[in-house]
Order: structure tokens, then sequence, then C-alpha cells
């Protein structure tokens, strides 16, 4: 007599554009394989068209979204850090299959949602850290704050694969930017997986895109894009650092080489433009 | 009580007296390279002429640095950086600059006239704006130099070393102050290049600097053209350069530097739309329209280039302009009564005229104001352009002189749809009576500095620069001490 | 030349720039009037758009700034877009579009009647209309997004083609659907068949909705493949549309430079 085991049901590891799980339009995929060299997944390797209806959807999202209050963004992020804590176990599990060892996969997990925690309360105290009355000789009010650069390409890093994705689009979200990332090529997974916690947490659709695919192949085209407003790069490349500036100043791109990826409103400000609006006081 | 004896006689015809500016600007005949704390000659010997726009005539001869010049500079820069200016405490270094801004006090009416005669624009505006600003400037950062610790919450700022600043022809000593004051104050050293046409003011500024003794080599004044600017962006042990002027020259900057660690700021071009609304009051905006355009002879990159009238007012408000376009005095800058001087140069006069041709090739109406215009030196009538459309290239790029596009709007949305769609962001206006509407419209604008019911104010205390083409970063009060330093 | 640049080229020329709010003035159609004829001039070598559509007060003003460009002014009438007047009104309204200059009539067929099945009524309209245009070409708005089935639009596109009208378009951009490519296909099928019962080319405009180059695009190859490349050509075929022309310009941008475009680089009016 035979036992039938279970046979478990595999996920399918798709793009993230628009509020909407699409494979790319190029209908390419490329093999994740695990440590031992099993398949895991085929994933969606995204094309420069892709990327470029990403950016359409991202612009389109962007006044919207900044246009929310802190409050309801802080909340958002937060809610963001809720849904991570619920699926715990499946992160762990994905960091592991990517190579990382039990208690590492613990820890970026933990940090990760503490990472979401923190920027959720930056998302109403970086204004008035940043902004300025300032006191001018002339009879006038003048005071400048802070405002959202606009659509925000994340070149995401590659040795992280969850927590160097999150902590730098966690400062670009909360500062009412939309993005579009491209995942790291070597752990695709629990980016993918994000997604589907981005997609259940009452972020708007289109504020956050999450591409998998090649840097080699996607690198000049996102740089280069004239409807994007910056590029963070979480990478150490001199040479992608050469690609990412020179196709920047197409459109004098802001071009953000953060040295770290540690928590601070300062990484806010990498995405913001800051505002000065004069008024006369009196007749 | 009887009046007729001014009844009988003839309308008074009154013209004002020539009323020229006559303090001595102190100009040497011959002006060498600022180098280490020292006047030295050009490595190979180039001189030229540093002309008054106004008149054609020479003003004197400026050394021309080429690459082995920078280099020099540029050593004598980190030389002052390792061993002087970085171990300074803050406290120290902030006196210096305080010094800087009481001597330039003291001497400003000599600097405003040479200002006045090698820019060619008006006395009244490089007394009353270029000079006490730069001054201003100086003050305010040096102010900064000790409070670092209070600045950036939680970091360290630390300088970035030696900077390589390259500034622009229309406001030659406030370019100056923006770019020193900040960076010394925050503990870097200078190299910094002024326009070519207009380098005399920064030259008395490195005599002003000897004179506050500053360490030699803290503060370097090269004076040169594109190949000297280009020499200095490249120069492999330059930290940061800080660029004002145009935006093509921008991009190639930031893609020059790319794949080096060199940080930068880029302070580019506009096309800045200033929005009259119907509740405006319409002769204050008038007045406001002037300024935004003319102030300068329109060499500002801020200027309210792209006129945006909503349809009810747009006829009353032309007619308004026209009329007060008309008393606007044009000549002589030196001349107290002046409102717009001489375009700064034959090569700019040149690139406004052939922009001006295409307005009207493409179908604008032009109108000139009806003003004599002396015979000698480089001139253009202030003028005004109707029925523009925005594919218009007048109301697409930057003309950098005293010309303005009309266009119309009939809502709030098409008003600020239009004056987002430009490749610029750099300033805009906003005229309105309307508190309410004032704060939706200024937030909706992309630009970085906009006036609401005024236009073209500046203040060291009150941060500038723009949004997508128009550069990044900022300068001016807290937000330019950010692209200063490094904060660890 | 590449085939997508060929393409899109080709549906600039095609485009009815089209503006229709009641917000609409002399200076709003000025502008439009100056873009359409310099769609992007630092892009050399662009045709021109097809015409300009506006409401019938705006056509001399259109009329004015067109003036030798090639462009034509084509207006919308007949109580545009509800078709809801009585029949007078709209006649007036029709001769005061052509004795303004326009060279085109946009009309709307009277869709009450249509639904209550007084196809007589909607054939005459379309008929007298016609023949108060003469040389003034008439396209005929079905709004089949109030027609409810394809067999509806299939039978009304008949009907509008005997009647005489130039052209058949699906819709006034006011409802919704507007063009779709299913009821573009059933329209042009139309057309189609209508040449090969008479041997006379008609033509065919959808209108609202259609905003980027990759539409456009599809529905020239639905054009190509349903009725032959001799309907290839602004004589035959429109796209009447709003923000279609710089979603075109962008990709044609695109095409010479290689990089995205953003449309802060290319002016709205």
């Amino acid at each position: 007599m035979t036992m039938s085991t279970r046979v478990p049901v595999q996920k399918t590891y798709k793009l993230y554009i628009g509020g909407e799980f699409p494979r790319s339009e190029s209908g390419r995929t490329f093999d994740f394989l695990d440590a031992k060299g099993r398949h895991i997944a085929n994933v969606s390797q995204a094309s420069r068209k892709d990327f470029r209806n990403a950016v359409v959807v991202a612009r389109t999202a962007q006044k919207a979204w900044a246009g929310k209050s802190a409050y309801n963004r802080g909340q958002i992020l937060y809610r963001l850090g809720e849904m991570v804590e619920g699926r715990r176990d499946q992160f762990v599990a994905e960091l592991r299959q990517q190579g990382s060892s039990a208690a590492d996969a613990r820890r970026e997990v933990d940090d990760t949602i503490d990472c979401l925690i923190h920027y959720a309360g930056w998302s109403d105290k970086y204004q008035p850290l940043f902004s300025t009355v300032n006191p001018v000789a002339s009879p006038h009010f003048s005071f400048s704050v802070p405002e959202p650069t606009g659509v925000v390409a994340l070149i995401a890093p590659d040795d992280s694969a969850l927590l160097g994705l999150v902590s730098y689009l966690c400062p670009i979200i909360v500062g009412g930017n939309t993005v579009i990332t491209l995942t790291s090529e070597k752990k695709p997974l629990s980016a993918i997986t994000f997604a589907e916690v981005v997609a259940t947490s009452d972020v708007p659709a289109g504020v956050v895109n999450i591409l998998t695919g090649y840097r080699s192949e996607l690198l000049s085209q996102i740089a280069g894009h004239m409807d994007v407003n910056a590029v963070a790069y979480g990478g150490d490349n001199l040479e992608e650092r050469k690609i990412i500036q020179s196709q920047a100043s197409l459109n004098v791109k802001r071009v953000i080489f953060a040295e770290s990826s540690a928590e601070s409103p300062y990484a806010i400000l990498a995405t913001q433009e800051t505002k000065t609006t004069w008024h006369p006081i009196g007749l | 009580m009887s009046t007729t004896t001014a009844e009988k006689t003839a309308p008074l015809q009154w013209n004002y007296a020539p009323a020229p500016e006559s303090v001595d600007p102190k100009l040497r005949k011959r002006y060498d390279l600022f180098i280490d704390g020292k006047f030295v000659p050009p490595v190979e010997g180039n001189y030229r002429p540093s002309i008054n726009p106004a008149r054609e005539t020479t003003l004197a001869e400026v050394a021309d640095a080429t690459a082995p010049d920078v280099d020099k500079a540029v050593k004598a820069a980190r030389k002052a950086y390792t061993k002087v200016w970085s171990k300074m405490s803050g406290k120290e270094r902030g006196k210096y600059i305080f010094r800087i801004a009481r001597l330039l006090q003291e001497r400003s009416r000599e600097f405003a006239v040479a200002e006045t005669l090698n820019g060619g624009k008006s006395i009244r505006e490089s007394r009353d704006t270029d000079i006490p600003l730069a001054a201003a400037h100086f003050f305010y950062y040096a102010g900064w130099a000790d409070k670092h610790d209070y600045a950036f919450p939680g970091r360290r700022a630390k300088p970035l070393g030696v900077c390589g600043q390259v500034i622009p022809w229309n406001f030659p000593l406030l370019m100056a102050a923006w770019k020193i004051a900040p960076a010394l104050a925050t503990g870097n050293t200078v190299v910094l290049k002024p326009a070519d046409t207009t380098p005399l003011t920064a030259l008395k500024l490195a005599e002003l600097i000897q004179d506050a003794g500053l360490p030699p080599g803290v503060v370097n004044i090269i004076p040169g053209g594109r190949p000297t600017g280009a020499a200095i962006v490249q120069h492999p042990d330059i930290d940061k350069i800080a660029f004002t002027g145009s935006t093509a020259v921008g991009k190639w900057i930031q893609k020059e530097l790319a794949g080096t660690k060199k940080k930068y700021t880029l302070e580019l071009g506009g096309k800045a739309a200033n929005i009259i609304f119907e509740d405006a009051a319409i002769d204050q905006a008038v007045e406001g329209i002037i300024n935004a355009i003319f102030f300068n002879q329109g060499h500002v990159c801020c200027a309210g280039s792209r006129l945006l009238v909503q349809e009810g007012v747009a006829d009353t408000v032309i007619a308004k302009l026209k009329e007060r376009m008309a008393t606007l005095i044009v000549g002589d800058p030196l001349d107290k009564n002046t409102d717009i001087g001489a375009i700064n140069s034959r090569e700019q006069l040149g690139r406004i005229e052939a922009l001006v041709a295409t307005g009207s090739e493409e179908g604008a109406e032009m109108w000139q104001a009806p003003c004599e215009l002396p015979a000698k030196g480089f001139w253009f009538r202030p003028t005004l352009f109707t029925n523009v459309s925005q594919s218009h290239k007048i109301c697409r790029d930057e003309i950098f002189g005293p010309v303005l596009s009309v266009l119309t709007f009939r809502t709030e949305d098409e008003a600020v749809e239009k004056a987002n769609n430009t490749a610029y962001g750099l300033s805009g206006g906003v005229w309105t009576d309307k508190g309410a509407k004032i704060f939706k419209v200024t937030r909706q604008i992309r630009a970085g500095v906009i006036w609401a019911n005024t236009f073209n104010k500046f203040d060291p205390t009150s941060p500038f620069g723009g949004y997508k083409e128009s550069g990044s970063g900022r300068e001016g009060g807290w937000h330019g001490l950010m692209p200063y330093v490094e904060l660890e | 030349m590449d085939s997508k640049v060929q393409a899109l080229k080709l549906a600039l020329s095609m485009i009815d720039q089209t503006t229709l709010e009641g917000s609409d003035s002399p200076g709003k159609v000025k502008q439009m009037c100056y873009k359409a004829m310099h769609l992007h001039d630092a892009l050399p070598g662009l045709p021109h758009v097809a015409a300009v559509c506006v409401y019938p007060t705006m056509v001399r003003t259109a009329k004015e700034e067109l003036k030798g460009s090639g462009i034509h002014v084509a207006a919308v009438a007949t109580a545009f877009p509800s078709g809801q007047a009585d029949h007078e009104t709209k006649l007036l309204d029709i001769k005061y579009a052509i004795s303004e200059g326009a060279d085109e009539v946009d009309m709307v067929i009277s869709r009450g009647h249509y639904l209550n099945g007084e196809f007589n009524y909607v054939y005459d309209e379309i008929a007298e209309f016609k023949s108060i245009c003469g040389d003034v070409h008439l396209k005929v708005i079905l709004e089949t997004g109030e027609l409810g089935t394809l067999d509806r639009v299939r039978h009304a596109s008949d009907l509008a083609l005997a009647a005489g009208g130039d052209f058949i378009k699906t819709s006034t951009g006011k409802v919704q659907p507007a063009a779709t490519q299913t009821v573009t296909l059933v329209m042009l099928e139309a057309v189609r068949d209508f040449y090969q019962r008479t041997g006379q080319r008609r033509g065919m405009k959808p209108a609202g909705g259609i905003k980027t180059a990759k539409q456009a695009i599809q529905y020239l190859v639905t054009v190509n493949e349903t009725l032959g490349s001799a309907w290839l050509t602004p004589d035959l075929f429109r796209f009447g549309a709003s923000t279609l022309t710089n979603d075109i310009l962008m990709q044609l941008v695109k095409e010479s430079t290689g990089v995205y475009q953003s449309s802060d680089y290319f002016s709205q009016a």
C-alpha cells in the first residue's frame, strides 16, 4: 500500500509594477538555484520596457503619495513592519534558501522590521529637522521646507537581500517619493515576497515597484531615463557608479551613493529637494 | 490763489541731470593670478584685456590661467588645507571670514564701481544689492564656522578638502562670496575661477583677502576661460566642484566627474514662470514683473522670463507693462538714475539677438521700449513678446537677457501645468491676494525658490538652488553648509 | 526608415489634435494650433497633424492661426456631444461652423432616435447634413459607448456610410467607453464591406482614450490588416486625441537618443 505524501504548491516569482504582479513583458526568466544547486524558482528577468512601464505608474502615483498626510505615510510604513512580522518564518526560510545561516536570517528579518518601524516614526519628524525660517534682512517671511524629489530608481545592494532593499527603500518612500527598485540579482526571492507585503499594506499602487533582473543590462537605461529624478545606488562598484553618473547627467539626476544604509534622517534628506518661499510682510 | 503765472509757462521738460558715481574703483593696470597668498604671473604668460561693456574700453590686463597654474593653485590649496586650515579651530577660522566681511563693507562703494565698470550692471544694483549681499554672505557664514556641532544633530561634520569653484559673470563678486564663504566656514580651501569677462572684483577680493591676513593658499583666485574651468574640474586632487553657470556645462561637469569620488553642486539655468492671477494687486504685480525680468539686464538664472497672466487681466497687465517699460532708463551703468545697464559682452548680446530673432520668426509679437541707446557698448532694449506659444523657442530656452515672454492661462491648474512644463526648476513667482491660493500654488510649482507677491529677493540666510535641470544642492542658509561637509 | 519610426510618424500625421472643453478660449486654441504646426522643432523631419478639432466658436481663431499650414480645422457640431437638440438647432449649428470656415464637421448621430429604432430619422439627418456640407468633410460620430452592442455598432456604421458620411467616428470622448480596438475593428469592417460593395473609400476615426504610441501602432496594424495600405493616409484614417501627440513624440525622441523621455521636455499645447 502506498501512502501519498502531499505535494507542496510552489510560488511563481514575478515582478511588482503598479500594484500588480506581471511577468516580464519580454517573457524572459532566469534560474534561481539554492546553495546545493537545486532549482528553486524561475525569476522574471525584467526588460528596459518593464522599467519604462514602472516609471509611468510611479510618476502617476507620486503626486497623490506626496499629498498624503505625513501621519498617514507613517502608518503605512508601520503597517509594512506589521506585515513582515507576520511573515517572519517565510522570510527566514527564503533567506536561508538564498544562502544565509539560520541565525543571520533571523537577525536580518528582525532588523528589517525594526527599520520599517524606525522610518515609520520619521514620517512627520524629518521636516522640522530640515526646515528653516530664514531671518532675512528685508521685510519678508522666508521659509524653506523639504519636498520629495519625485520618482527615484533604486539599485538595491547585492549583499543583503531583504534588509539591504528595505533600508534603502524606506527613506525614499517615507519622504513622499515613489520608487522603482532593481533587486539583488543574486538574491531576488525575498524582494518579491516583500512586494507581497507591500501589496497588502495600504501602500498605493505605483508607489513601490520591484523588478528582478540583470544590473548589467538595465543600469544604463535606468540611469538615463529622463523622467526619473534620482538614482540611489546600494553598491560600491566604481565602474557601475561611473555608468550611473554619466547617464544621470543627461537630465541632472540626483545621484545617491550612500556609503552606508544606517538608519538616519539624513538618508531621507538625500531624496528631498529644498523649496524656499518668500512673501512680503506689511503692505 | 491765482495760478495764472503757472498756466502761462510752457510744460516742464524735466530731464534728470547725469549723476555718475565718482568713487575711484582703484583698478590696477595688470592683474596676475592669486596663488598661495601672492600675485604671480601665469606660467604660460598669457594676459587678456578685461573691458567695460558699456564703453568697449579696456579696464585692465588680466592673467589667463592654464593647466599648470591650476595645478599650482591646487597644490597651494592642498597644503593650506592639510597644514593650516583644517587644523585651525572653527572659532579662529570664523574670525578671518568676519574680517573679510568687514573689509568688504568698508570698501563697498569702491567694489560697486568696479563691478559696474567690468560687468555693465547699473550702479544702483551693484551698490544696493551685489556688494552688500556679498559682505552679508561672508558675515553670515563666518558665524557658522564654530557651530557645526549644532548644525547636524547626531553627526560630526568634516570638511571635504580642496574645492574647485567656477562662477559666472552675472554677479561676479556675489557669486564668489556664495562660493568662498561656506567653503571656508566649513574648513575647506578654495581654488576659484571667476568668469573670463568679469574677473576684476574677484581679483580685488584677492587683495582684500591679503589685507585680512588669511593664511596663504586658503583661497586661490585664478581667472581664465573655459579651458581653465575644465582643468579645475578634471584636476585629480580636487575633492569638490561647485559650479554656477549654464545647464549644458553643468551636465558636462556631472558626466566628467562620473567614476570619481568628487562631490559637486550645480547651480544652473532657469526659465521661471511668474504667474499673475486676476485677483492680484495688479500695479504691484506689474512692478514685480519688471523686477523679475529686467533686474541685472535679465542676466539672472532665476529671472521671471515666462509671464503667465490669467486671461481676464491679460490686456490690462500687458498695457500697464508697456507703459512701465517705456519709463525704464537704459544707459550709463555708472549713472545713479540708470535702471538697465549694458549687456555683459558682445558674445552674450549676439546670443540674445539670435534668440529674439527666432521669436519673431516663430510668430510671436515683439514690442520694445522706445528708449535711446548709447552709440558705443553692448545694449539691448527691454523687450516683450506677446502671442507666445509654449512651443516657441523663446518660451523654452533660457535667453539670459531683458526679454519677457507673455503667455496666458485660464485656470489655476493650467497655470501650474504650464509653469512646470519645462526642463528647469529654479524659481517661480505667484501673484494673488488670496493666502490659501498662494500656499496651494507655491507647493505645486516644482522649483527651488518661489516668490509670492515679490520677486528676485536674496539673503544669505535663505537657501537658493534648483530642481530638475536647474541644478543640485543649495547655497545659502543652513542648507548651504551641507554641500561642503561630510557627515560622520 | 525603421518600421516603428515610420508608423509613429504616420500616426502623428493622422491626429486630429483636439480640445473640447467648456473652458476653451482663443488663447488656448492658439497655443494648440502652434503646437500642431511645430510638433517638436528639436527633432527635424516630423509631419504636422492632420487637423485640429474644436467647438464652432473657436473655428475662426484656429483657421487664422493655421493659415497656409495645410492643417484642417474640424468643428464638432449638431449639439455635440449629446445630440439632444431639435433638428433646426442642429442645422444652425452646422451652418455656423461652416460659415466660420470649418474644413471638416464632426457630427453626432441622434442616439435617442437610433435606440428607439427610428433609423430613417437618423439616416435622413445624416444625409441632410452631408448635403449642407458639400465639400466640407463630414465625420459621423456614432458614440459607440451608448449603442451597447457590437451588432448596433455595425448597423449604425452601415447606416452612416450609406447616408453619405465621409468618415465614421467612434466617440465624442465625453462618454465611456470611448474608442476601443474591438469597436474600431467592427467599424473598419463596415468600411471595408462598403468599399467592396460600392468601390468608394470612406474614412474611419477612433477617438477618445487613445493616449499612447503603442495603442496608436496597434490601431494602425488593425487598419493595415483590415483595409490594406490604401487606408494608411490621413485622408482615410484619423485619431481623435489630445494627449497622444506628446507620447508619440517622446517615443520618437527615445528612438533617436536612446533614452526614455519625460513630458517636461515637450510643450503641452
